[in-house]
């Protein structure tokens, strides 16, 4: 068994839109080991639902799905059909959504939502999918957690649902969680509370988590890999450590600028402070998508691709045609 | 559960109450009932004799109570007209007006959800398209048409079914298409709109990521609560169907109430008249009163609270 859970090599998007063809995801690649969390992050639009969404092959029917690669523990996900699909699905790997309020089905107890996972992909009685229900629902941190199996999902506040969205996501004991914006329909107060459970959950059980959030302060704390997406590309990936130290490229940097310093910034300010607007990812695109919002834009950023290129440190990428002393000289400047 | 089911309850005797009311106030609507019983040629005093002999001259507030008393009993009194007690000829009339409307809902239910299910699982689709040409078709062609193109074809031409009467169950057929098809259209788009709702729904996609196959998904996840609207729907149609069945009934000649009551308009027997409206009224509330109790065993945040 690798120590690799998910591997995505060139994964491309396209949707056809009335304006023409939409590339919300142009040629991402990552890794995600066992016991290990990426974070990605990037602002409103760049393709992060997208992405989650084509790992497990639930895209809308009209987006297309490419890639070079795509395995979950070693198994070929490209050419899985779609029964094999709905087999790892929930089992191997489970999603947790942004939407708690309106991601339970209202007809029907949690605790019959939360078995049924466990029942359709293991063999198990139902008397012990009860009992694993409730021994996810304490570990989610929900008290009086028998007698909630018999509640209604209106019953529950939002907090609450998303607990249980989480413990139904790892009913089946999955290798990969994806958790796209767990908490931004969440009050503030208990944005982190459930961030940091996550993070703890996936320590314990030693899963790799794909953890898709704003909350940079959180992403500093929690996330191994960080993969900063900016208009449907990757603009920056490595380490935590890496990302957070030596910022490189110019939106990352941006984004660093305007992070929540812990204990001096609110909890849970959102990104997005850097000026201009996201450029349409309709038909051909060409040069730095970052270009127009870019301080150091060049006539050499507009044309062409830029590629993604090592910056001081191995595993450490951007995608920017400045030079990693460039960069690092801006950031110097930026925060004088 | 026992809440709402008590409350709701509480709203059905209301409703029946008021239409007990109007119903009773239908007899003094065409004027004084006294004169209309004697006719054109009686004297004062034969016009004071009824009113006196049917209790006419009592408080209004007196005749209610006692004409209500005696409706829950189930005797809703004398047809002057027919020189028959009212309850014995509703009683022989109505199980030809139920089996008819109980076969037609049936009949469209059947019709109509698993074709909106079908449309909705790919809109635009072959199936979609021949579900929306039904629908147009089955909304621009009256019923009484549709019921004598059923005659020529199926009992006529091809004598497979017979045209009038009650004998047996294979009379129904026919009057049961002519009188459901109607309400086909209806369901089928609330079905298929309600089924296109929830599938994009975000609880839909969870049960996706769970794995679940499209079966469960369609059936447990979506279709309980897409058919909730169509239940409320199927009810009111019903009432319609067991009312509004004039027509039908006439084409095919069937002794139900729908034939009753246009024999009865046409002989302005009130009291007889009365007594239909009570009894539709009746059937209505208590069709009403059971699809939202269905609805609330349905949907845990209408029992739930
Ligand atoms: N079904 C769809 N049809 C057309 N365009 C879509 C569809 N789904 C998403 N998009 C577009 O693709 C782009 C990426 O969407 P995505 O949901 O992945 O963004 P995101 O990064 O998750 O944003 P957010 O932070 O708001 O959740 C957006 O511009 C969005 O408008
Ligand atoms: S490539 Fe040019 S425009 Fe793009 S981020 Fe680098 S400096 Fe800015
Ligand atoms: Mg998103």
């Amino acid at each position: 068994m690798s120590d690799t859970i998910l591997e995505v090599r060139d994964l491309v998007i396209d949707i056809p839109v009335a304006a023409g063809m939409l590339h919300p995801v142009q040629s991402i690649s990552f890794d995600v080991k066992r016991g290990e969390t990426l974070s990605i992050v990037g602002e409103s639009g760049c393709g992060k639902s997208l992405t989650s969404l084509a790992v497990m092959d639930l895209l809308p029917l009209r987006a297309k799905r490419t890639a070079s690669v795509l395995t979950l523990d070693g198994e070929d996900l490209l050419s899985a059909g779609e029964r094999r699909m709905s087999d790892i699905r929930g089992n191997k790997m489970a999603m947790i959504f942004q939407e708690p309020m309106t991601s339970l089905n209202p007809a029907y107890t949690i605790g019959n939502q939360l078995v049924e996972a466990l029942l359709r992909h293991k063999q198990v009685s139902a008397a012990e999918a009860r009992t694993r229900a409730i021994y996810l629902l304490e570990k989610v941190g929900i008290t009086a957690a028998a007698s909630r199996l018999s509640q209604y999902p209106h019953q529950l506040s939002g907090g609450l649902r998303q607990r249980v969205m989480i413990a139904m996501a790892l009913m089946c004991g999955p290798d990969l969680i994806i958790a796209d914006e767990p908490t931004t329909a969440l009050d503030v107060t208990i944005q982190a509370q459930i961030l940091h459970l996550l993070a703890d959950l996936q320590k314990e059980f030693n899963m790799g988590m794909i953890l898709i959030t704003h909350d940079l302060g959180v992403v500093a704390r929690v996330a191994d890999r960080v993969a900063v997406m900016y208009a449907g590309q990757i603009v920056e990936t490595g380490t935590a450590k890496q990302v957070f130290e030596n910022p490189t490229h110019p939106y990352t940097q941006g984004l660093i600028e305007c992070i929540p310093i812990p204990g001096k910034t609110e909890r849970g300010a959102h990104l997005g402070s850097i000026p201009g607007i996201v450029p349409s990812l309709v038909g051909d695109l060409s040069g730095c998508h970052f270009a127009d919002r870019c301080r150091y834009a060049m006539d050499a950023c507009r044309s062409g691709r830029v590629e993604l290129t090592g910056s001081f440190e191995d595993g450490h990428v951007y995608r920017c045609a400045l030079t990693p002393q460039q960069c690092a000289a801006n950031l110097t400047k930026g925060a004088a | 559960m026992l809440k709402y089911l008590l409350r709701r309850l509480g709203v059905a005797v209301l409703v029946a109450l008021t239409v007990s009311v109007i119903t009773f106030s239908l007899i003094y609507l065409s004027g004084d009932p006294a004169i209309a019983l004697a006719g054109d040629s009686a004297s004062n005093e034969e016009i004071e004799h009824i009113r006196k002999a049917y209790g006419y001259d009592r408080p209004i507030i007196v005749q209610y109570g006692d004409w209500l008393a005696r409706a829950a009993q189930g005797d809703l009194g004398r047809s002057h007209y027919l020189k028959a007690n009212i309850s014995d000829v509703i009683l022989t009339r109505l199980p030809n007006t139920l089996i008819l409307a109980l076969c037609a809902i049936s009949f469209a239910l059947v019709l109509a959800i698993p074709l909106g299910v079908a449309a909705a699982i790919r809109p635009n689709s072959l199936i979609d398209r021949f579900a929306l040409s039904l629908a147009v078709v089955g909304q621009a062609l009256p019923s009484f048409w549709f019921a004598l193109i059923l005659i020529f074809f199926l009992g006529i031409q091809l004598r497979w079914l017979p045209i009038t009467g009650t004998d047996s169950w294979m009379n129904f057929i026919m009057p049961a298409i002519a009188l459901g098809y109607y309400v086909t259209p209806g369901v089928m788009r609330l079905t298929r709109a309600g089924m296109l709702e929830v599938l994009s729904s975000d609880y839909i996609r969870t049960a996706k990521a769970k794995g679940l196959r499209p079966p469960a998904v369609l059936f447990k996840h979506a279709l309980r609560n897409a058919i909730i609207p169509v239940v409320s729907l199927a009810a009111v149609q019903f009432g319609f169907m067991l009312g509004g069945s004039i027509v039908i009934e006439t084409i095919f000649a069937i002794n139900g109430l729908g034939f009753l009551a246009w024999e009865t308009i046409q002989r302005a027997d009130l009291p007889m008249m009365q007594a239909i409206v009570l009894v539709l009224s009746c059937f209505y509330i208590v069709i009403t009163f059971l699809a939202d109790m269905l609805n609330a065993f349905l949907d845990p945040r209408i029992r739930v609270t």
